[in-house]
């Protein structure tokens, strides 16, 4: 093997972690923070894609649109919180249901208005070469947009006001209100903050895959594994498990098969949630 | 303990609900055949009765809208030059709504209760074996008027679409003799992908060349970063490619943006099917051939004038017709002209006429029936991506026959075989 033959696993390897994160860490902020399981997530990816693709089409740059496309799946889940997972805090098989019907409605409307063909928008920027290989630019662009949500979260929940209360919610709601912090509107902003988050990883992934109803059923599963194995702190467990699925599923990918890849990932991840059943960071004293 | 036993059931429960969605999935692709249904008797007086199941709703819609239109263009334009034996023609249409259940139900009734004098239609090879079995039960004409994996061997079947072996027959000598003998194989892991495979396999190895890696890829992966580098480090002079769906459309994206469609050309016979050519922008669509009976591009009379009796039908912006739409359209002309010869609607003498050799000249070229396969005997096109999503015609290959079809299905000398041939 030479060193570009290295050089272009190292960096598929990097990729299919960075995809873990882009498709999960909108999840883990929802399932960390609030202890929601959210079932419309993926559809949450998938709206970010067709909002981003409409933004496109209306004349604004990639960059823009997949910003703005973010954006309104983050102002979405606000009002869906408004409107339906308020009520349910506490039933979390009502919730699971509740989800899981929105996701249901979700695709079905998104078919009603874009119809059932796929819709997409061209990949971003060149290649580069090293050695005989060539790679896309807007891999890299991938990689570094995960790292910068991770950072996101990291700023958000460690460094801000709101954040502060988000944690103290988290640990103790009845405590935090007591001492005058305002859970309900902490947590409207958590969902929403979330849903923004998903929605930019599905804004991500629409210069990547064709973007069509069910577009984000095939990514929902490797979103759950991950935030699972990955267990209850948001930014390090969610971190861990991506490098941890991603890294066997890039090497196994790249040895062998896609296919292999796609096992292995679900394989460490029921090897892993047997011996560790509260995910990697289960033992970890620290939430975050 | 309290908060750990919590996150425990938390896990538990959405890991059960993860399960549950991909149950969700899976079940959406199982259907079931339904009894009943007696002898369609052959009517003699009043229209002609054309029966027809192509799905209007649900994901295959997209293909199924304008092959219903192609259908109704079809039989107006039979009606117009007269009819058949002084008899119209008529259309009795159902959605089978992209559920497979709903094929087999609806084939019912059309045979059962309308008692229509063929039944036509079916898109997926799913659906077109939950009809076969109703319309081989009730004796009823079948016709299936779309491209497919082939090998169908019924003697009550016609199959009016180009098989795999028509298609690909003419694309893979044609490749290697223009770009070189290293082929790398992308199939999409299903029973048609390892069927593309096989016959990619067989063409290439025919022509000369060879096979340095076949990779199949699942239906919902659309990561393609490991088998771009596979195909870097084997650096082939061509890519076959048999990926199927919206999710493999990343893989022309990841091919485009590693630059790897400036080096090496993509053949494909499944690319355009999905529309892929109009998903993608044309620098990602660059340098891909690809073959089918028929492409709006060529430049035949008969094809002008259907064109322009597509766009008068449906509307100047309407999506210029393809393969399927113009199979639908051969396989109803054809069916009048055999009734002609026939001189009646009478099932076993319609097959004796359409084994007699029935020729249609189809907007793609001549077409007639193969009388020992009921295949259809095609021009076959070979055509490139352009840069204004549509194709360009490069090479058209006259009459291909159904020559693997030919070899293991006789239906003149042993014409109570009814199966499924497939590749070894």
């Amino acid at each position: 093997m030479d060193m570009s033959q290295a050089a272009a696993i190292v960096l598929s390897v990097v990729n299919s972690i960075a995809l873990l994160v882009i498709i999960s860490v909108g999840l883990a902020v929802i399932f960390g923070m609030m202890g929601l399981i959210n079932l419309a997530t993926g559809e949450f990816l998938m709206l970010g894609a067709y909002m981003t693709v409409t933004f496109y089409r209306l004349g604004m740059g990639f960059w823009v649109a997949a910003i703005l496309g973010s954006l309104s799946v983050g102002l979405f889940g606000i009002i869906i919180e408004r409107c339906l997972i308020r009520f349910l805090y506490g039933r979390l098989a009502a919730m699971m249901l509740a989800t899981w019907g929105l996701s249901l409605i979700m695709i079905q409307v998104v078919t009603l208005i874009f119809g059932t063909s796929t819709q997409s928008l061209p990949t971003p920027l060149g290649s580069f070469k090293i050695g005989g290989y060539s790679f896309s630019d807007y891999s890299v662009v991938v990689d570094v947009a995960a790292l910068a949500m991770l950072g996101l979260v990291y700023v958000v929940f460690t460094k801000t006001r709101y954040g502060t209360m988000a944690r103290a919610a988290t640990l103790d709601a009845t405590m935090a209100s007591v001492i005058g912090i305002d859970v309900r509107r902490v947590n409207m902003l958590t969902f929403g903050f979330g849903a923004a988050l998903s929605g930019l990883g599905g804004a991500l992934l629409s210069a990547l895959a064709g973007v069509v109803p069910t577009f984000g059923q095939q990514y929902v599963g490797n979103a759950f594994m991950t935030v699972i194995s990955g267990g209850a702190a948001v930014l390090t467990g969610t971190a861990s498990a991506s490098v941890l699925l991603g890294g066997v599923q890039g090497l196994v990918s790249n040895a062998s098969t896609a296919f292999f890849g796609s096992i292995s990932l679900l394989l460490v991840a029921i090897v892993l949630l047997r011996f560790m059943p509260n995910g990697i960071s289960g033992k970890w004293g620290r939430r975050f | 303990m309290v908060e750990t036993k919590r996150r425990r059931r938390l896990a538990h429960l959405s890991i059960l609900a993860a399960a549950l969605m991909l149950g969700t999935t899976l079940s959406a692709c199982q259907g079931g055949a339904m009894g009943g249904g007696g002898n369609a008797a052959s009517n003699t007086s009043g229209p002609i009765k054309i029966g027809m199941l192509l799905d209007q709703t649900g994901e295959l819609s997209l293909a199924g809208q304008p092959m219903l239109k192609s259908a109704q263009m079809a039989i107006a334009d039979v009606n117009a030059k007269g009819g058949v034996l002084g008899r119209k023609l008529a259309l009795t249409s159902y959605d089978p709504q992209s559920d497979n259940s709903k094929y087999a139900q609806y084939a019912n009734q059309l045979a059962g209760q309308d008692k229509v004098d063929v039944i036509m239609g079916g898109i997926t090879s799913a659906s077109r074996e939950a009809i076969r079995p109703v319309t081989d039960r009730t004796k009823t004409l079948y016709m299936y008027n779309e491209p497919y994996e082939g090998g169908v061997c019924d003697k009550n079947t016609f199959l009016n679409g180009a098989t795999l072996d028509q298609t690909i027959s003419p694309l893979i000598p044609f490749g290697i003799k223009k770009f070189g003998p290293k082929v790398y194989v992308v199939a999409a892991d299903y029973n048609f992908g390892h069927d593309a495979a096989k016959w990619v396999q067989k063409l290439t190895a025919k022509a000369g060349g060879t096979v340095v890696n076949t990779e199949f890829v699942p239906l919902n992966v659309s990561d393609f970063n490991s088998i771009i580098n596979h195909i870097q480090a084997a650096k082939p002079d061509i890519v076959a490619s048999m990926l199927v769906g919206s999710n493999h459309v990343a893989f022309y994206r990841a091919y485009a943006a590693a630059g790897l469609n400036q080096s090496t050309p993509i053949l494909s016979e499944t690319f355009g099917l999905s529309g892929e050519q109009v998903v993608l922008a044309p620098k990602e669509a660059h340098n891909i051939y690809v073959a089918a009976s028929y492409y709006a591009a060529l430049n035949r009379p008969e094809n002008v004038a259907f064109k322009k009796l597509w766009h008068q039908a449906n509307g100047a912006d309407y999506q210029e017709p393809t393969a399927q739409d113009v199979d639908v359209w051969n396989g109803i002309h054809m069916y009048a002209e055999a009734v002609k010869k026939a001189g009646t609607t009478d099932r076993t003498k319609v097959i004796a006429a359409l084994e007699s050799g029935i020729t249609f000249d189809g907007p793609g070229g001549p077409v007639s029936v193969d009388p020992k396969t009921h295949h259809t005997i095609y021009d076959v096109e070979i055509a490139q991506t352009n840069t204004s999503h549509t194709f360009d015609i490069v090479k058209t290959t006259p009459q291909v026959q159904p020559t693997w079809e030919q070899s293991v299905c006789d239906l003149q000398a042993k014409p109570d075989v009814n199966k499924q041939f497939t590749l070894p």
